[in-house]
């Protein structure tokens, strides 16, 4: 079981189960999101990112589980949850026929701020969002980007602590996914705590100090990207020989090592490491194999997500990863 | 402030919003005053001549069938007027705003309050344009202010019982599309009922029907009202399909606004 030392705990879920009939969408999880910290639940489609958020956010509620989120119970105080969070969702969700700065006031208004406190924090948000320029347009003007950039600042105006991410850059062009990367950011040094689901392992491991991978409602793996990435025996020296001569050689030489006859070469496990290498080319120096290339191949988060979750007839049993 | 005040201070920035939307966007009042408009010159100036000399419970012409024709129309004003809140809150649904106002800490009527209040502003105004071209055309009532503010005060209570209903039909529609025809029967009701014609001209399932629907009892309270006919027994059941059609479809458009919405 993963173990936190961190003071307190923005979410924290038990056995989280949820059902759609006869498609069990979560098959109970646990989660722990400690505050101030990027937390990424990372999956293919269909995976049940969005039913976490959605159950998480109090907008559905679960079967089975015992989560608190904010330090409050999620089923039995839904409205102080409600006002820790702020959700953004992958379909925006601003009113179209308002203007950025109307639907800004408009969650205002639903927050109760004060009149001057929240022309303060509308004109900072549009500002620090890019929207200043296009405020007294319509929403349904807008661009994917702006639309996201405004759907999250809406979030902002009651200064909440949680902010929920559901997909927060899936369908944006390179430079606006750039923009808003740097908008989470900016929220974390400030303190706020986020629960963001994405399918890009570049997104988690970018912005995520913790990632879950969630696969068919069930968490398969979690731990920081670090951990995940040691998790899959991905990592060795590939070399590649003139005959089947010298690849005999080099694999009498080289212990572990697993030989393809068809490509004469020869995968070593190792880390690809300077001090490994050097000892792997001292072998084989003294071995006298002649080596046409060496390719040094490093575990990415790809390897990860398609070790653990490309594979349904081969799943792994659930790993933990101790801290 | 309690949570009362805070659901009514809500239910006023919603129904702000709403008529923003009308204000910019006015195709939709425009819709609910032109069709009865229409509809009434059409009645008024084509059949009107036949349908007055025609018709024993009217027995004139066309002067007179315009004064049988106003409460009719203006129970049809009110029930096109449904269309524009079903399509409104349809929006809200595909736009995803009702998901950020369901994870927000604001009271969950408020929402389809202020979506209710707006038909109710719009209604009422479509209706005032439509009572000003009747009198234009002929109308004239002869009610005294008390039985005024009683024809004004049965037109709010119709007009909220079937904003719920419109409310809720555009919860249960898949899309905007169906949200602006799932109202239309409303808009049939009145032709099958006392509104263009009394109901001992029709045939017998007809006749049943359009004795037995809800609109035959508003219209003849408004006409009993506005032109001092007799009204018996139908203020009551005015009233009581009033608080009827308010009461379920209020329970059944906030059980579907609380629903599940991956269940859609």
């Amino acid at each position: 079981m993963t173990t936190h030392h961190s003071p307190r705990s923005m979410i924290q879920a038990r056995g989280l189960g949820k059902s759609y009939g006869d498609k069990l969408v979560l098959d109970g999880i646990d989660l722990d999101v400690a505050e101030g910290t990027v937390f990424a639940l990372l999956g293919p489609n269909g995976a049940g990112k969005t039913t976490t958020v959605q159950i998480l956010s109090t907008l559905i509620g679960a079967d089975r589980g015992e989560v608190s989120v904010a330090g409050h119970h999620l089923a039995l105080e839904p409205d102080a949850v409600r006002d820790a969070i702020a959700v953004t969702g992958q379909f925006s969700a601003v009113a179209n026929l308002l203007t950025g700065e109307e639907n800004l006031r408009l969650m205002a208004d639903l927050q109760h701020l004060p009149r001057s406190l929240a022309r303060r924090r509308i004109a900072d948000l549009l500002e620090r969002f890019e929207l200043a320029d296009a405020a007294g347009k319509p929403a349904m003007t807008y661009s994917g980007g702006m639309r996201r950039r405004l759907d999250l600042a809406m979030g902002l105006l009651g200064e909440p602590r949680l902010i929920f991410l559901d997909e927060p850059t899936t369908g944006l062009d390179p430079r606006s996914r750039r923009v808003m990367w740097q908008i989470i950011r900016e929220l974390v040094r400030g303190g706020v705590t986020i629960f963001l689901t994405t399918q890009y392992l570049d997104e988690a491991d970018q912005l995520a100090d913790r990632i879950a991978l969630l696969d068919n409602g069930r968490l398969v793996a979690e731990g920081t990207p670090a951990e995940l990435k040691r998790l899959v025996p991905g990592g060795h020296v590939l070399l590649r020989f003139p005959d089947a001569a010298q690849l005999d050689l080099a694999a009498r030489a080289l212990d572990g090592s697993s030989r393809d006859d068809e490509t004469l070469t020869l995968q070593v496990p190792g880390d690809g490491g300077v001090a490994a290498l050097r000892s792997l080319l001292d072998q084989l120096d003294h071995a006298e194999v002649e080596v046409i290339d060496l390719s040094i191949h490093t575990p990415d988060l790809d390897d990860v997500f398609l070790t653990l979750t490309g594979q349904p007839d081969r799943r792994p049993q659930e790993m933990e990863v101790a801290v | 402030m309690n949570a009362l005040s805070y659901a009514v201070v809500d239910a006023t920035t919603m129904l702000r919003r709403n008529l923003k939307h009308m204000l910019r966007y006015p195709t939709v009042v425009m819709f609910v005053v032109a069709i009865p408009v229409v509809l009434m010159l059409l009645f008024v100036y084509v059949f009107g001549g036949t349908l007055g000399a025609g018709l024993d419970a009217v027995a004139g012409g066309r002067h007179e069938y315009a004064n049988y024709l106003v409460p009719g129309i203006l129970v049809l004003t009110l029930a096109g007027g449904g269309q524009g809140t079903a399509i409104s809150v349809a929006m809200d649904m595909t736009d995803g705003i009702i998901a950020r106002f369901k994870t927000m800490n604001i009271s969950r009527a408020s929402v389809l309050w202020g979506h209710v209040l707006g038909t109710m502003v719009q209604t009422g105004l479509g209706l005032a344009a439509v009572l000003g071209v009747a009198l234009a055309v002929g109308f004239r009532p002869d009610a005294n202010p008390v039985e005024w503010v009683a024809a004004i005060a049965v037109l709010a209570m119709i007009t909220l019982a079937f904003a719920w209903l419109s409310a809720a039909l555009g919860l249960a529609a898949k899309n905007v599309e169906s949200a602006s025809n799932l109202p239309m029967f409303l808009f049939l009701l009145p032709f099958l009922g006392s509104g263009f014609a009394p109901t001992d001209s029709m045939p017998g399932a007809v006749r049943w029907f359009a004795e037995h629907q809800p609109f035959t009892p508003f219209t003849e309270t408004l006409r009993g009202l506005l032109l001092g006919t007799e009204i018996g027994g139908d203020a009551i059941a005015t009233i009581g399909w009033s608080a009827a059609i308010a009461l379920l479809s209020y329970l059944w458009a906030m059980s579907l606004y609380n629903r599940d919405p991956s269940l859609r």
